[in-house]
Parts: structure tokens; C-alpha cells; sequence
């Protein structure tokens, strides 16, 4: 791929004296151990709120939508606003796996397994509120275009409610493809590492017979390359595809058609934020601070604060338009936003969406670990208060005044929710004890040009031979 | 260092005199007088001619072509047909509307903001004294007055059009430059006296543009309609928006933006090539430092700027997503202009380090904005297309009827041919591949820009004749003169950038 040559300037990305063997050692350590304290502590609470979710997902099935909060005006609140907040925290393990590999961004190496799991995790998640929002999930698959016993009674495919059937159905299984196929070397790293027959069996069958000869590598590298290159439009296509679902109404406040570049910065926007959340916990529980330095931290912090901004240029381009366009229904919208009776979640929103991200121009808090961590769950935060007004502030106040209302949750619509963070962190935690979660065979190869090692071996080298060049 | 080789500078004076006898005929053969439009209506009528000036005895405007679809000459049939036409539509727009602006848009095309039975009571009104026969002959000549601005306006767009393009592919080139800076991207430092050789037409390309803003706010040309006062008192949808949209916060505006830019582009420069003789990082990390400065700027200057100088030609239409737009076409047109600028200079032997992988990934960034562009160019048609609110939808509706071949035959061009062209890893090695490539997006994105100014400038008017290709060869043949001139002025390679080593070694 790229020059083995790297300048002097680039920090190392593997800090400590590492070798290769060093580095399967590391990787292999989460996996191979037996679970601590800790761990089961977690567990435990995430599975009790997963259950917890599960039972008012039961309740609601069986007894109606009804006990949810919403109402005729707001018919969408809570379901969507978690539907699209899980959505866009699934972009950035595909950015970072997609984007950044077509990007040739060395960085991502030490993250992207994990960003990835993060993304199949969050989209299951997110994938259950388009059914169990629904007011007879048992006929979800009505919305199949299959052949019929109705006369071939087909879908009809003008609705974006469709359209996001296919994104996140195609969304999961492509990354879901693309995860797995750079799992292969890693868990036959495992597999020939096992100990006991048990482990053994199950890395020989989750590995596929991965040998690692020289046309498998070939032919690794350039499914993964072409992966990367469907999966990134596949990225934006699916937020975008999301965002339709709001953009192509005729509601104030919804019909804007910043929206589908706008949710995708958003998306990635709070992705990132994720993952920070994650690996600062991962790196020191699972002992990965070598492979997941504090230039990688500072480096998804500049991406938070790119995206930030992007999304602050969004806020106020909406802003201006809606007083541009001097349609009085997308001012009151705004004015709504900003000083109605959900004054607080916008100004909340704005808090933690516009200004949090601009405070990593610091190089001082992009790299300070604490303020990493503060600042991606605010950003988090403030990401689901983003959906929330978008969603909720253009519904309960629009054309008609006799149909203005509020919307009140109710404990159904915080326990679904809680219910999929539960259930996620199920998810994350299974995986940080079974999986290699960095791509030990991706960082092995910019060992000899990204290694703390090697680069003093280049540096000591280069001066040798620089003095003899100049003359 | 490089030699602008007499051809190509004999080349550039040849195209900028052709361009200035191109749109000074444009200008010369303007009508001046309705007299003349009426000599050029019946002529063109005898030769069948382009537009619908069999419809245009009524007017048709971007507020209101949808709702007025007008089929005969005659003063009465229109009138009647109006009438029930409105019956029908009560709820659409307010149309028929005699009381034209400058440019054509109805002076009360205020639907969406006024209470629909005034709107209708005073459609009926303008009916009924059209069937008089007073009333065609007024219509008849306010119709005339009309075309004569549209054609008037129309060497001044051509100027305006090529224009803003070539000033914008200079400052594409010049954010592709920063976003370099501030990625630190090993592979493209070999380029980067490339890139600034191509921003270097900022300078006069801006100092133009702003002596044509400025000819707007003196009423010398009336592409902005809000400019004119006469249109403005009668038009409260505009009334509304001069809070914004008036010449003094508009030129400031402009001169900020402009100055930001070249205070930008001529400040890296410096540094870039101060960089050159230093023995530290000092200079290149104060071009870092300003390119991430500069790309805060731009982001939002950028958004403003495609309201000011695009959007606001049609200042009754508004689209969020407009800046981002109009981003995309005249970034990767900076690209594009990146890679012929190489593809020559390699060709005569300028540039020793730069290889085909280099040019590979100039064309995948060719490739992959082009899908970008298209992406926001859906995201906005689908959106309006979908939703079908009137007062937007008008935008696109003028568009397909009068400028459907420009309108979908820039899709293909922006989009489909690119793909086709440099999805294959080989091509986008082929120096004459990313040639072709990129003279069909760059053809591709004039038409884009010439699609978002024509339609309210001059309506069905339009021709691409002697104004519009003198226009481009003017300042085509500027911008090579003034790009290879600064080409001359330094080193062509970067030396002591931190990464030029990487680049000079880069293979993909």
C-alpha cells in the first residue's frame, strides 16, 4: 500500500518496546483470561437492564402502544428519537473501518474492531424500534416485498419508512460481512493459541481455515479495500436514507433539505464520541494504553470537534434559512425550538452539541484523558436531545394551533430505552472477553513503520545516513 | 523552476482576446429598446425559435410557472383560462400577476405569506381587466419589457457565470490546499506549489468578481432583483428579507469574505515558500496552525457566500442545503484543476516526483467528490421533488421546463461519466483518462453553475452563444496566464516540508 518510509514528525501509534509476538500476547490476554470482579459487576447490570427493557417491550406488545407517551399530535418521540440516536452512534465504527481506511489513516488500527462491534451492536439496537414502535409488530413483514396470497399485494416504495428497511438491513449485514472477514486472521491467531480443545473448536470454526498464505493476504486486502469503498457511501447513504424519513415531510422544522449531510456529521459526530467512551474504559481495563495511546484519543477528539463544528453550521444555516425564508411556520418552528416549552432541551442541545466540541481546540482537553471522557458522553448526551427537538419540538406545535400539544414520556418509553443500552453493553461486554478486539494483524503491519521501536532504530539509522548524503 | 512556455502564453493572450470579442459582441447586439425585442420575438417566431414565446405574451415567472401554464395568444383566452384555473387551484399560487419587476419576478408573488382570497380576489380582478382590450395591449408590452431585461441581463450573466466559476475552482483548489496543510498528508506535498500556483487566481479572479458585485449595487446590471428599490416596494416577501439582503451588508459581506480568502492564501504562500530555506518546522507549522484557521472561515464564509452571490438571485427561493452544494461542484473542480495543472507540467517535464500514484489519487478524489456532488445535488431535487411545496418546488420546476437538457445532462455529466471513467484503478493512471474525466466534469460544473444563475437572470432566454463562450474563453485564458505565471515564481518542488520525503516516495 503506502511507502514503508514515514517522517520523523508522526508520533509512534505503538508505544513500549513492542515485538510482534508482544503484541498477540497483548491482544490475546482479555480473551484468554478468566473474567475479574469487575466484569461480572457490569454484566450484571447491564443484563438486568436489558431484561428490564425486555419486559416493557412484552408490556407494550401485548397490551398496545398506548402505554407509550405519545399522543395523535406527537406520534413519534421517544421510538424515533433512540432509533435515530442509536442509528448515527453505529456510523462511526464504519467511518472509522471505511473512511479512514480509504483514507489511509495508520490510526485506525488500533480502534476499528472495536468501532466496528460497536456499530453491529448499536444498529440490533437500533433496528428494534422500527418494529416494536410499530402498533402490530406481528406484521412486520408486510413491509417484504414477497409474493402473496393478497393478489401480490406489493409494498409501496415511496416511503422513507421503507427505504430504511433496506439501509439498515443492508447497512447491518454489510458491516457485519466486513467485521468478519477482518476477524479471520485474528481469530486464527487465537484458534493456534488455544489451549484447551473447547477454544480450540470454536476459533477453528469462527476462523474459517484462515491459513494466511500470500494470495489469501492479496485477496484480503483488496475485499477489504472494496468493502471500504461500498461501505462509505453505504454510511451516508443510511443516515441520509434516516434523515429522509424527517426531510421529505411538509413539517416546519422537518422539511429542510440540510438534513440528510447534516444527520450524517451528527451521526459521526456522536459515533466518535461513543467509541471514545469506550476504548478510554477499554484501554485501561483490558491494559491496551500501548496500542491506544493518547494521540488516538486526540485524534477522534479532532474528529468530534470537525463534526461538531459541522453540525454548529448546520444549527445556524437552519437558523438563518428559517428566517430567510419568511415562511412564518418555519420561524415559529425556530422560535418554538428556542423559547417554547422545550426551551430547555434545545438550549441543552446546543450546550452540548455546539459548544463542548469547541472546547477540544485546547490542546490541553483534546488530550487529557478525564476531559476526553467528560466531554463524549455531554456529546452523547446532547445527540439525543438533537433528535429529540428535531423530532418532538416540530411535532407538538404545527399548522394548526388546535392541535398544539405536549408530550410526556412515560416509564415504558425510558425502560425500552434503557432497555437497548442495557442490551447493547450485553453485547460489548460478551465481546471484550471473546474477541480480539484490535486487529492485531493490521497493527503487526505498521509495526516497522509506526512503532515507537523502530522509529528510534529509524531515527538512529537516518542520522548515520543523512550526514553521509549531505557531502 | 518552471518557464511559461511562449505557446501557452500566446495561447492564453489569443483566448482572452476572443473572450473579450465574444462578450463584447454579446454586449453590442443586446436589445436596448422593446422595439428591438419586438424585431427579435418576430424573427425568432419565423425560425420556430427555442423558448415558449407563444406562451410568453403571458407571463410566465419562476413564482408561478407551474401555475400558469398558457397556451394561446390571445389576451382573453388567457384571462379565462386563468380565471378557472384559479377556481381550481385556490390554494396554489398567486399568478397572472401584470406588475413585473425588472427581471420578472411578479411583484406580489407573496402566496405564501398573504391571505389566499386577497391573493385570488386580486387575480380576478387583473382577469377581468385583461379581457378588455386595454388590457392586452398593456399585457403585450409589459411582456416585451420583460424579455428586454431578461436579454439585457443576459451578456452580464454570461460574465457573472464565468466568473464566479473560475474564481471558485481557485478557492477549491486553494481548501483542498488547507485541508492538506491541516491533515498533514504525506502523499501530496510534491503538489502543493501546484495548488498554490492555482489559488494565486484568486486574487484577480476576486478583484473582478467584486467590480461586478459592485456594478449590481450601482444599478449598472440588475441580476439581483432585491437590489432594485422599485421591485423591493412592491415585494414583501423581499421587504422581509432586507434586514439581509441589502447593498451595504452585502458588499461588506463580500469584501470580508474575499479578503479572509486572499489574506489566507497569500499568507501560506509566504510561509510555504519562506519553508523552503528554514532548518526547523517553524513556518510549516504556522501554515498549519492557519490552514485549520482557515478552514473554520471558509466553512461558514463559504455557506454565506452561496447565499449571497448564488441563492439571492432568486431571492424568493431558500434551500438549507444550498452552501453545501455549491461547495461540492467547485471543489471538485478545484481538484480536477489540480490534476490537468499536473498532468501538464509532468507531461513537460516540470515535476521529477510526482508518479502516476499521485495522479491516481488526485482521480480517486476526482472520483469519489464527484459522487459527493451528486449526493447533495439528489438530496436537494429529491427533497423539494418529494415534499412539492410550491414555493419551493418553482425552483426546480422552471428548470426542468426551460433548461431540461442542461439540468439532467449535468447529472450525467457530473456523475455518471466520472464514475464510469475512473472507477477502474488502471484509468486513473492514464494521464489522457484524467484528462477526459476532467474536462467533462469541469464542462459539467459551469453548466452547474450556469444552471443555478441563468433561469432567474434570464429565464427561457437563455442560449450558450458568443456572450457565454466569450465569457469562459476570457477568463480561461486569464486564469492559465495568471496560474503559470505564479508557476514561475518559485520552486516547483517544496523542499524541508516534513513530509515531502514521504511524498516524494509515495507509491499506492
Amino acid at each position: 500500500m503506502s511507502s514503508h518510509y514515514e517522517a520523523p514528525i508522526r508520533k509512534p501509534l505503538i508505544i513500549g518496546d513492542k515485538n510482534y509476538h508482544d503484541v498477540t500476547v497483548d491482544v490475546a490476554r482479555p480473551v484468554e483470561g478468566r473474567a475479574n470482579k469487575q466484569w461480572w459487576i457490569a454484566f450484571t447490570i447491564a443484563l438486568a437492564a436489558f431484561l428490564w427493557g425486555v419486559g416493557c417491550v412484552a408490556y407494550t406488545v401485548g397490551t398496545g402502544i398506548g402505554t407509550w407517551g405519545s399522543n395523535k399530535t406527537v406520534g413519534w418521540a421517544w421510538d424515533i428519537t433512540n432509533f435515530v440516536w442509536w442509528v448515527g452512534i453505529g456510523h462511526a465504527g464504519t467511518l472509522i473501518s471505511a473512511v479512514l481506511l480509504l483514507f489511509r489513516q495508520k490510526w485506525r488500527m488500533a480502534i476499528n474492531r472495536s468501532a466496528e462491534a460497536m456499530t453491529i451492536f448499536s444498529v440490533i439496537q437500533a433496528a428494534m424500534f422500527p418494529v416494536f414502535h410499530m402498533g402490530r409488530p406481528w406484521l412486520a413483514y408486510w413491509v417484504m416485498p414477497v409474493p402473496n396470497q393478497f393478489g401480490s399485494l406489493w409494498v409501496n416504495f415511496n416511503s422513507p419508512l421503507l427505504w430504511d428497511v433496506f439501509a439498515i438491513s443492508t447497512y447491518l449485514s454489510v458491516s457485519l460481512v466486513f467485521w468478519w472477514t477482518g476477524l479471520l486472521p485474528d481469530f486464527a491467531m487465537l484458534r493456534d493459541r488455544a489451549i484447551t480443545p473447547f477454544t480450540k473448536r470454536v476459533y477453528s470454526i469462527l476462523s474459517f481455515g484462515w491459513s494466511g498464505r500470500a494470495k489469501d493476504w492479496q485477496r484480503f486486502e483488496e475485499v477489504s479495500l472494496v468493502l471500504a469503498g461500498l461501505a462509505t457511501p453505504l454510511v451516508l447513504s443510511v443516515h441520509t436514507i434516516v434523515s429522509f424519513d424527517f426531510a421529505t415531510s411538509v413539517i416546519p422544522g422537518w422539511h429542510t433539505t440540510i438534513l440528510p449531510p447534516y444527520f450524517v456529521a451528527g451521526a459521526i459526530f456522536s459515533g466518535f464520541a461513543m467509541v471514545n467512551t469506550l476504548l478510554i474504559i477499554m484501554r485501561k481495563v483490558s491494559n491496551l494504553e500501548n496500542y491506544i495511546t493518547i494521540q488516538h484519543i486526540e485524534l477522534m477528539n479532532i474528529v468530534i470537534m470537525i463534526t461538531g463544528s459541522i453540525v454548529g453550521t448546520a444549527y445556524i444555516t437552519e437558523l438563518f434559512v428559517a428566517w430567510y425564508s419568511g415562511v412564518e411556520y418555519e420561524q415559529y418552528a425556530f422560535l418554538n425550538r428556542a423559547t417554547g416549552p422545550y426551551w430547555w432541551s434545545y438550549w441543552l442541545m446546543m450546550t452540548c452539541n455546539v459548544i463542548s466540541p469547541q472546547v477540544m481546540w485546547f490542546k490541553k482537553i483534546r488530550t487529557s484523558i478525564m476531559a476526553s471522557f467528560i466531554i463524549s458522553i455531554v456529546v452523547n448526551i446532547g445527540m439525543w436531545f438533537e433528535r429529540f427537538v428535531i423530532i418532538v419540538t416540530s411535532l407538538h406545535r404545527d399548522y394548526l394551533p388546535s392541535s398544539w400539544t405536549m408530550f410526556q414520556p412515560t416509564f415504558v418509553d425510558a425502560g425500552f430505552y434503557i432497555g437497548t443500552i442495557g442490551f447493547f453493553f450485553v453485547l460489548f461486554l460478551l465481546y471484550s472477553r471473546s474477541f480480539p478486539v484490535i486487529a492485531q494483524a493490521e497493527v503487526k503491519s505498521i509495526m516497522k513503520t509506526s512503532s515507537e521501536k523502530y522509529k528510534k532504530l529509524h531515527a538512529a539509522h537516518d542520522n548515520h545516513s543523512h550526514s553521509e548524503h549531505n557531502h | 523552476m518552471y518557464t511559461f512556455s511562449s505557446r501557452l502564453k500566446t495561447f492564453s493572450f489569443v483566448l482572452m482576446i476572443l473572450g473579450v470579442l465574444g462578450i463584447g459582441y454579446s454586449f453590442f447586439t443586446a436589445p436596448k429598446t422593446v422595439e428591438d425585442v419586438e424585431k427579435i420575438l418576430a424573427a425568432d417566431s419565423h425560425h420556430g425559435g427555442h423558448g415558449s414565446h407563444e406562451g410568453h405574451a403571458h407571463e410566465i415567472t419562476t413564482g408561478e410557472a407551474n401555475a400558469t401554464e398558457v397556451h394561446g395568444q390571445d389576451a382573453t383566452e388567457h384571462a379565462i383560462h386563468d380565471k378557472i384555473e384559479h377556481k381550481e387551484n385556490l390554494e396554489k399560487h398567486v399568478t397572472g400577476s401584470h406588475e413585473v419587476d425588472s427581471v420578472g419576478q411578479p411583484a406580489h408573488d407573496t402566496a405564501h405569506a398573504e391571505p389566499v382570497v386577497a391573493a385570488h380576489g386580486a387575480t380576478d380582478h387583473h382577469a377581468d381587466e385583461a379581457l378588455t382590450g386595454a388590457g392586452h395591449n398593456d399585457a403585450h408590452h409589459e411582456h416585451l419589457e420583460h424579455v428586454l431585461h431578461q436579454l439585457q441581463n443576459k451578456p452580464w450573466a454570461a460574465v457573472y457565470v464565468a466568473a464566479i466559476f473560475f474564481m471558485l475552482i481557485s478557492l477549491g483548489a486553494l481548501a483542498f490546499y488547507a485541508i492538506q496543510n491541516a491533515a498533514q498528508a504525506g502523499w501530496s506535498p510534491v503538489l502543493f506549489r501546484v495548488m498554490e500556483g492555482i489559488s494565486a487566481y484568486l486574487i484577480p479572479g476576486a478583484i473582478i468578481f467584486f467590480v461586478l458585485l459592485l456594478l449590481g449595487v450601482f444599478h449598472v446590471h440588475h441580476l439581483f432583483i432585491w437590489m432594485d428599490p422599485e421591485v423591493v416596494a412592491e415585494d414583501h416577501l423581499i421587504q422581509g428579507k432586507s434586514g439581509y439582503l441589502n447593498a451595504t451588508f452585502f458588499i461588506i459581506r463580500a469584501v470580508i469574505f474575499l479578503g479572509g480568502w486572499i489574506l489566507y492564501r497569500q499568507y501560506a504562500r509566504k510561509n510555504s515558500l519562506l519553508q523552503d530555506d528554514a532548518n526547523d518546522n517553524l513556518y510549516y507549522k504556522k501554515n498549519f496552525k492557519a490552514a485549520a484557521t482557515f478552514l473554520v472561515f471558509f466553512i461558514v464564509s463559504e455557506s454565506i457566500m452561496s447565499w449571497d452571490w448564488i441563492m439571492s438571485v432568486d431571492p424568493h427561493w431558500y434551500s438549507t442545503l444550498f452552501g453545501w452544494y455549491v461547495f461540492a461542484s467547485f471543489f471538485v473542480s478545484g481538484i480536477t484543476a489540480i490534476a490537468m495543472v499536473t498532468l501538464y507540467l509532468k507531461a513537460k517535464g516540470y515535476l521529477e516526483f510526482v508518479n502516476t500514484s499521485h495522479i491516481h489519487d488526485l482521480a480517486k478524489f476526482m472520483f469519489g467528490i464527484s459522487v459527493f456532488w451528486t449526493y447533495l445535488w439528489f438530496s436537494q431535487f429529491m427533497l423539494m421533488w418529494y415534499a412539492d411545496i410550491p414555493e419551493e418546488v418553482t425552483y426546480f420546476v422552471t428548470r426542468i421546463e426551460h433548461y431540461n437538457l442542461p439540468f439532467f445532462g449535468m447529472v450525467v455529466m457530473n456523475f455518471v461519466l466520472p464514475v464510469i471513467i475512473l472507477i477502474n484503478t488502471d484509468f486513473k493512471r492514464l494521464s489522457w483518462i484524467v484528462v477526459l474525466a476532467g474536462i467533462i466534469i469541469l464542462c459539467g460544473h459551469y453548466i452547474d453553475f450556469y444552471n443555478m444563475i441563468m433561469p432567474a437572470t434570464v429565464g427561457d432566454q437563455w442560449f450558450i452563444g458568443a456572450g457565454e463562450i466569450g465569457a469562459i474563453l476570457f477568463f480561461f485564458g486569464l486564469f492559465i496566464f495568471v496560474v503559470f505565471t505564479s508557476l514561475t515564481k518559485a520552486p516547483l518542488l517544496a523542499k524541508h516540508n516534513p513530509y515531502i520525503e514521504e511524498s516524494k516516495h509515495f507509491h499506492y
